[in-house]
């Protein structure tokens, strides 16, 4: 009895020890967002609210902790509450199978990489629901539009995550990052490692691929009606959803914890240093894409989706899984 | 050929390259934000903003209440009042000025054939109410006052291309 409690307490523990910094680090992303948009721009961006206005993203959201909730009465009342929950939920629970050292992950399951791939598919959940509840039209069509697009682009992440499956020959996260020890995946299998990056962007309705909170022609999207902390749980999750989306790509194809190479002054850092650096690469690289292209629309979007991506994973899967077995270096 | 072309730049995204080439070196170039209460832009001595009434050096008002800037007007946001005084000049005796209404042409400044009513460089006065737009005699009197300096350097600086 007493261990299973001293258990729980540690279980518990891990737990806020991913979930804080998370959402300290969802702060930190909406502050270099607004400060990497307003360099590229040749502005400032915040700077008045602590020092170099690192505190911005702390008062927003104090500003919208104060601010009214408003229910539409046309809503269904029970959904529309429930749908920023999901999303965050979801968001969040991902974390659970994220090693960020070889040792230290919350639940190290064999089926993770299967895990991450059906929460993220059930992101899409939280938007239908937040865009039906609302009963109005334009999160409906946002809510649409989320859906077809998340469905699209997780058919080529599919294929890109088997292709990495074949090269390792297990769907334990750990045992992914491990495989990487000498060669980072991004370099034998780029076209992959672009794709991946492309359709996370996609994945996470993040320009240029932002078509469900399109503001030219569908106000603010799916989070149309939502004001106050509900539509700030809805800001939490996507930004979440991103910082977990590059953690994937980082332990997909950047080697996770592992140095760029395997010599004295580098490996003597610790592994989670190398993690942080580079989840924080790919997010740049996320702002840096949103700062340069303009938004796809939406029949090029599904173009893109199925006519480009899905076609190339596939030629893809196939030439490499050829590839190893011609050259008998499939694992196991 | 080009086809060929076509194809080898669209599948190694040399466009969307080319544009982030572009956005990061952007990036890096030195910002041209005006942290704007602490610092302020340049604006010519020519500038309309906020009216003010002047004074002679003496403390006499310079207004000769002619009522040319009532006149010229065109968003009629002037309203002017006057009566002789006992040593028999001409003096308003009220001077409103509906800055809600003005639109800022500056044809009264151009009108005025004493320099008495300018408008000058302060544009820092938005208020909470509308009355407090509604501009007295002694408001502008006291803009006078306040901006004597910089209106009459403004003024001199400009003089000689009127």
């Amino acid at each position: 009895m007493t261990s299973l409690s001293f258990e729980l307490t540690i279980g518990i523990l891990k737990i806020f020890s991913f979930v804080v910094p998370v959402l300290v680090s969802v702060a930190l992303l909406v502050y270099l967002e607004r400060k990497v948009l307003g360099a590229v721009q040749l502005r400032k961006g915040p700077n008045v609210v602590g020092p170099f206005g690192i505190l911005q993203s702390f008062a927003d959201v104090l500003k919208l902790l104060t601010k009214e909730n408003l229910l539409p009465s046309s809503s269904n009342k029970f959904l529309f509450i429930f749908a920023p929950m999901l999303t965050l939920i979801l968001s969040l629970i991902a974390w659970a199978v994220i090693p960020i050292s070889s040792t230290y992950v919350i639940a190290n399951i064999n089926i993770g990489i299967l895990y991450l791939f059906a929460v993220s598919s059930f992101g899409v959940y939280g938007v239908i629901i937040a865009g039906w509840a609302s009963n109005s039209k334009y999160p409906f069509l946002g809510a649409l539009r989320s859906a077809a697009q998340m469905i699209s682009y997780e058919v080529s992440i599919g294929f890109v995550i088997i292709t990495v499956l074949i090269c390792v020959g297990s769907l334990n996260l750990i045992d992914i990052v491990e495989s990487q020890k000498n060669m980072w995946f991004a370099i034998p299998l780029l076209p992959m490692f672009v794709i991946f990056i492309i359709s996370a962007l996609a994945e996470t309705n993040r320009l240029p691929f932002d078509l469900p909170e399109d503001e030219a022609t569908l106000v603010a999207g799916f989070f149309t009606e939502y004001s106050s902390i509900s539509f700030g749980l809805f800001f939490l999750a996507e930004y979440a959803n991103m910082i977990l989306m590059s953690s994937l790509t980082v332990i997909l194809f950047l080697g996770g914890w592992y140095p760029p190479i395997d010599i004295f002054p580098l490996n003597a850092i610790p592994g989670i240093f190398w993690f942080v650096i580079k989840v924080f690469l790919i997010l740049f690289v996320f702002l840096w894409v949103r700062a340069t292209f303009p938004r796809y629309r939406y029949d090029q979007l599904m173009r893109l989706g199925w006519k480009v991506f899905l076609p190339f994973t596939l030629i893809w899967v196939v030439i490499t899984s050829a590839f190893l077995f011609y050259f008998g270096l499939l694992p196991n | 050929m080009t086809t060929l072309i076509k194809y080898i730049k669209s599948f190694t995204l040399f466009e969307l390259m080319k544009g982030l080439k572009l956005t990061i070196t952007y990036f890096f170039k030195p910002k041209v934000t005006l942290n704007y209460p602490n610092q302020k832009g340049p604006i010519s001595p020519r500038f309309r903003g906020e009216h003010a009434l002047r004074r002679y050096p003496n403390g006499e008002e310079r207004c000769i209440a002619c009522k040319l800037c009532e006149a010229v007007c065109p968003a009629q946001a002037i309203t002017i009042e006057a009566e002789p005084k006992p040593d028999g000049s001409r003096r308003t005796t009220r001077y409103d000025i509906d800055m809600t209404k003005c639109i800022y042409c500056g044809l009264c400044e151009e009108a005025c054939p004493v320099d008495a009513i300018v408008e000058g460089p302060n544009f820092e006065y938005a208020t909470e109410t509308r009355e407090e737009l509604l501009y007295d005699k002694e408001k502008l009197l006291r803009n006078g006052d306040i901006w004597e300096k910089q209106i009459s350097e403004n003024l001199k600086r400009d003089r000689k291309y009127r």
